[in-house]
């Protein structure tokens, strides 16, 4: 009995290793894990030296913890000469907060508080590439704090705000529903006319780059054009 | 009598100072002939006159060229000057994250030199040692690995000739035509033949548990650039690349190792490629929220528009290529489509009224830059030259107005419009759009 199940289990398990031997062949290139056997498994400390990303559920967030007050201090040495001491952004650096209500509005300023839909995405932002001339050089605890402090410029925690592993995923940024994450294209229709597809009389130049001065030029040197 | 001597007696090497001299002599006579082109010979080659031309012999014609390595690695003519990644300096707040423009007007083929291919950085261009580079694997799969350079080049190797784009490609011309340049409206594609492995190898080769439904892809730049992707795309065509063009990845492209998405928008190809996190959900990255996320007329976003849909210019004539003087021309343009092959290119020569086929040029490649050519009898009159792509899904390329009514003008990203170029009875061309 238990050498009959054996053998159909042997027949079942040759059929099947010939049916995936099929598969590979089809396929020409599936194949099983470690098959070629290069390169090494990484130690956990090198995983978590290198695993920054952190999701919306908090995932990656690492141990540590910083209030907006500390926030303030560490953002005065190193951010505002950037970004300014309220996030009001000094020259062509980005703003960082303001433009609430601006979205639908004819020059609409998308900022950490008006546009950004998670607080965990700030956390990683300013870890993994800020201060922007030597990134990634915080340690945790700064990162939270100045987290923090962001979020409350933008009225989105208040003063006794800590930020931490439980707290960020839970900050609710104003915009967090405004996002539709299923690309909807293609959203337009043209069709291949071939003759006579619009009346030459209503064809008229709405706008021209002619005469605008914002091209910096195509021959000769680099343009070192002035910023508008 | 003298060449043969002097070509005899230079095998002989720097030190001989027979050589010294006749190198010396040699090198006056080319630069007085360089000069020479430089000062004078322009302008009378424009005038119609020139040492150069028939009957006489061209200087160059007659003086030894400089022998084999003199330069070991090759360089452009020193008379195409011009031909140069441009950025715009009003465009953003710091060179480091910024963009370059391919100049498309030049490009003859549907590759794009190395040396040419656009520029885009989010923390400068990492100048990464191939020794010290090292790639991770890990997150939800059954064998986490960290994988040498050396390692990566023993897999299984393809090639596949594929466009990126920067989906901020006429992302300042959603308003109003605004820059009058092809290098500048349109610069931030180009087209390369990439090498390396393909991604569904490497995750085979680790083992995706069942719940991989996510992959973070992650840099190794001063941005740490990263962005989120789909494991089905990621199994589908995405190549791990070292090669381009036949030779190393360039460091402007990311090397030592960088990441190829075909067809969908180019920050997801990442450079300098380091990590590949398997994970359920997507990240949210800055750089999928804040930043090549679409904002809508209404308010709301788009985000994860990561394909480039069929797209198509005309790259001469352009503002930087104008006509001179009625005659046949040869329209010439380039069309791509994140979705596959292009089918076809009809060109308008009077604003969308009428259009004609065009002939596109093998080899017609899926996510690839496709030639087309259409040739023009023009009769000196003003004309409004577009072109019109049609890909194998049957995807038409839009208008403005038609991307307009759907989006609004804030969203920045995935501006694939037909370009009109108006062209002036005296052959100039500029960038304009019609109502
Ligand atoms: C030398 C100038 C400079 C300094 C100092 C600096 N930044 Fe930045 N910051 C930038 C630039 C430039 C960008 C835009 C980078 C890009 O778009 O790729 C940026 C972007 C940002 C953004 C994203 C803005 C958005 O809406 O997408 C945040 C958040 C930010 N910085 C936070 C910080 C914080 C926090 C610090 C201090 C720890 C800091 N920055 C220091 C220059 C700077």
């Amino acid at each position: 009995m238990s050498s009959f199940l054996d053998r159909a289990a042997m027949r079942l398990a040759v059929i099947a290793a010939t049916a995936s031997l099929a598969a590979v062949a089809w396929a020409g290139e599936t194949q099983k894990p470690g098959y070629y056997g290069y390169g090494t498994a990484p130690t956990p400390a090198q995983v978590v030296g290198w695993a920054i990303g952190v999701r919306p559920d908090g995932q990656g967030l690492p141990p540590g913890s910083g209030s907006v007050s500390k926030g303030a201090d560490i953002y005065a040495d190193q951010c505002a000469a950037c970004h300014g001491t309220f996030g009001e952004g000094e020259g062509r650096y980005p703003k960082l907060a303001g433009g609430e209500g601006t979205l639908r509005a004819e020059r609409p300023e998308p900022t950490v508080g008006s546009y950004w839909p998670f607080a965990t995405t700030l956390f990683d932002y300013i870890n993994r590439a800020m201060p922007f001339p030597s990134p990634h050089a915080l340690p945790a605890d700064d990162v939270y704090a100045i987290t923090a402090y962001v979020l409350n410029i933008n009225n989105i925690v208040g003063n006794d705000f800590v930020a931490d592993l439980n707290s960020l995923p839970k900050a609710k940024m104003p915009n967090r529903d405004s996002f539709i994450w299923n690309d909807p294209r293609p959203d337009t229709s043209a069709k291949e006319c071939m003759k006579n597809c619009a009346d030459p009389k209503k064809i008229k130049i709405e706008s021209t780059a002619e005469g605008k001065d914002l091209t910096p030029r195509t021959t000769g040197p680099l343009d070192e054009m002035k910023p508008k | 009598m003298l060449p043969v001597l002097r070509r005899g007696i230079s095998i002989l090497g720097r030190d001989s100072p027979i050589i010294d001299i006749g190198g010396r002599r040699t090198f006056l006579k080319l630069g007085a002939a360089m000069a020479g082109g430089a000062l004078f010979g322009r302008g009378a080659a424009e005038a119609g006159t020139s040492d150069a031309f028939p009957p006489q012999d061209a200087p160059w014609s007659q003086t030894l060229g400089p022998g084999i390595v003199d330069r070991p690695y090759g360089q452009p003519s020193q008379f195409v000057k011009d031909v140069i990644r441009r950025d715009v300096p009003w465009l953003t707040a710091s060179k480091e994250s910024s963009v370059s423009f391919t100049p498309l007007q030049d490009q003859t083929g549907i590759i794009t030199a190395n040396g040419l291919f656009f520029e885009r950085y989010h923390g400068g261009r990492a100048s990464v040692d191939p020794q010290q580079h090292r790639l991770m694997i890990h997150g939800l799969v059954d064998r986490p690995l960290l994988l040498t350079m050396e390692d990566i080049k023993r897999f299984p190797s393809v090639s596949r000739i594929h466009f990126i784009e920067c989906p901020a490609n006429g992302g300042m011309e959603w308003r109003a035509a605004q820059l009058n340049s092809l290098q500048f409206t349109h610069g931030m594609v180009s087209c390369a033949e990439w090498t390396g492995v393909k991604l569904s190898a490497l995750l085979e080769e680790v083992g995706l548990k069942k719940e991989a439904k996510w992959a973070l892809v992650e840099g190794a730049d001063a941005a740490h650039m990263d962005r989120s992707l789909p494991i089905e795309k990621c199994l589908d065509d995405c190549l791990v690349v070292y090669g381009q063009n036949g030779e190393a990845l360039r460091p402007e492209q990311g090397f030592p190792l960088r990441l190829i998405v075909p067809g969908w928008q180019g920050n997801v190809n990442i450079k300098w490629l380091r990590r590949i996190q398997i994970g359920d959900q997507p990240w949210f990255t800055r750089e999928e929220t804040s930043k090549y996320t679409e904002l809508m007329a209404d308010g709301r976003s788009r985000g994860f528009t990561w394909l480039i849909y069929a797209k198509s210019v005309i790259t001469f004539p352009c503002p930087e290529k104008p006509a001179k003087g009625p005659g046949i021309y040869e329209i010439r343009g380039f069309a791509w489509s994140g979705k596959g092959r292009i089918t076809h290119v009809d060109v308008s020569t009077d604003g969308g009224v009428n259009w004609e086929r065009a002939r596109l040029q093998e080899p017609v490649l899926p996510k690839a830059l496709t030639r087309f050519t259409h040739e023009w009898r023009w009769d000196g009159k003003p004309a409004l030259l577009q072109s019109r792509a049609v890909d194998e899904t049957g995807f038409v390329q839009p208008t403005i107005a038609e991307l307009r009514a759907a989006r609004g003008v804030n969203g920045i990203y995935n501006n694939n419009s037909i370009q009109t170029w108006q062209v002036k009875a005296d052959g100039s061309v500029f960038d304009v759009q019609l109502s």
